[in-house]
């Protein structure tokens, strides 16, 4: 087995993980912190698979880039919405 | 052994990932998440993408893990003892012990037919890095990863930019929170004084990452997120205030990267397609758009953490 392919079936664990924790998790902070752990696992097959024979692919990479600077305006917009829940429910 | 070495980084992962999401401690989980982060930047250095490797390290563990921290604050105001928060896990009664069974136990066959299918795939038959290679000659870089982000896919990162303006605004409209502000202790003398150090010397390298991007791993992603988290030193040294509601000229900032980017391409529309760079041309506009995109992408990173962050309570 490839490092690639190693690292896309982690991103399919990271993945269903994180879509079981934005399920069952309570507190919004924890599903904000799941909806990060799905978004890394997704990025990790994106390259991953990619690179399953070995040797770098750029096309991925660049996307998997931007993603993470999506994910984390992403991020911060849910927790501007999470402060402005009520007290009651964090 | 190299094999072994990519193993116990994955179960490394996989552990932090679990024990952020299922720790019963809320700041152990941000912690474990920050963790989590770190090593997602060094599973990036083992997959041959060290552009990758910066940014998530500057964005994805350290501008997220300040945010989360942050929230964090204003959630349990006096940080020291973890405050009492509703249980992770559901009540521990029959239905609910049936539905966390069920839902880990869909999750469980979702990995499974997708792990099932990653080990099915034919082979790609479009090779994407030899096309890439081919027209490398032709892109006015000679980093692919650069060539890719601002020329043979220019219009993703375009729209990319867009996106992060429109969070941006989604959060100048959500305005002041109306939750606890993080209590403002004086700032540490030492920290104060090393801020004032490090600031110049990250400006400077920012401007490195942005030069060297045409060349090696590194661009206006790994610069802007540089420049931001000098302004979240900063912020954090009380030496740069909270920006309550920015005003015309940081708001040309904010915007500047995305109108210049936008700029190039409504003129390089005669070309035929979207963002189609004239090769004798190309490496100049880049640089033009990569020098906006730093800017800006360092404002609106840093804006994310500093609009608002020290809003009074409203009443």
């Amino acid at each position: 087995m490839s490092a690639g392919l190693l690292y896309a079936l982690a991103g399919v664990l990271l993945f269903a993980l994180g879509l079981g924790g934005i399920v069952l998790l309570r507190h919004a902070l924890r599903r904000i912190l799941a909806f990060n752990v799905m978004g890394s696992g997704a990025f990790l097959v994106l390259v991953g698979l990619a690179q399953r024979d070995g040797g770098a692919d750029p096309v991925p990479q660049a996307m998997v880039l931007t993603g993470i600077v999506v994910a984390v305006a992403a991020t911060a917009l849910a927790l501007a919405l999470l402060r402005r829940l009520p007290e009651d429910r964090p | 052994m190299n094999l072994l070495l990519d193993g116990l980084l994955v179960l490394a992962l996989l552990w932090s990932a679990w024990r952020a999401l299922a720790s019963p401690d809320l700041a152990r989980a941000v912690v474990l998440f920050i963790v989590f982060g770190l090593l997602m930047a060094l599973a990036w250095a083992r997959l041959n993408a060290p552009d990758i490797a910066l940014a998530e390290a500057a964005i994805g563990a350290g501008l997220t893990g300040a945010l989360l921290l942050d929230a964090l604050g204003r959630l349990q105001p006096g940080t020291g003892a973890p405050a009492p928060e509703s249980p992770a896990q559901p009540p521990a009664n029959r239905a609910g012990r049936r539905w966390t069974g069920s839902v880990a136990l869909v999750a469980g066959l979702l990995a499974a037919a997708l792990a099932y299918a990653l080990f099915q795939l034919p082979a790609p038959t479009v090779r994407l890095p030899e096309q890439v290679a081919a027209n490398m000659a032709a892109s006015g870089v000679d980093h692919p990863v650069t060539a890719v982000l601002l020329n043979f896919r220019g219009y993703d990162t375009l729209l990319e930019v867009a996106v992060l303006l429109i969070a941006l605004i989604g959060l100048l409209t959500l305005g002041p929170a109306a939750g606890r502000p993080a209590a403002p202790g004086p700032a540490n003398p030492l920290l104060k004084a090393l801020a004032r150090l490090l600031v110049p010397l990250m400006i400077l390298s920012a401007g490195y990452l942005l030069w060297a991007g045409a060349h090696r791993p590194g661009g206006a992603f790994q610069a802007g997120a540089l420049l931001a988290a000098a302004a979240v030193l900063l912020h954090l040294a009380q030496l740069l205030p909270a920006w309550a509601s920015p005003g015309r000229l940081l708001r040309l900032g904010l915007a500047g990267g995305f109108l210049i980017f936008l700029g190039v391409a409504a003129a390089l529309l005669a070309e035929g397609a979207l963002l189609t760079y004239p090769p004798a041309q190309a490496g100049g506009l880049i640089l033009l758009i990569e020098a906006g995109l730093t800017v800006s992408l360092g404002l609106i990173l840093a804006g994310l953490f500093l609009l608002f962050a020290g809003a009074e309570e409203r009443p």
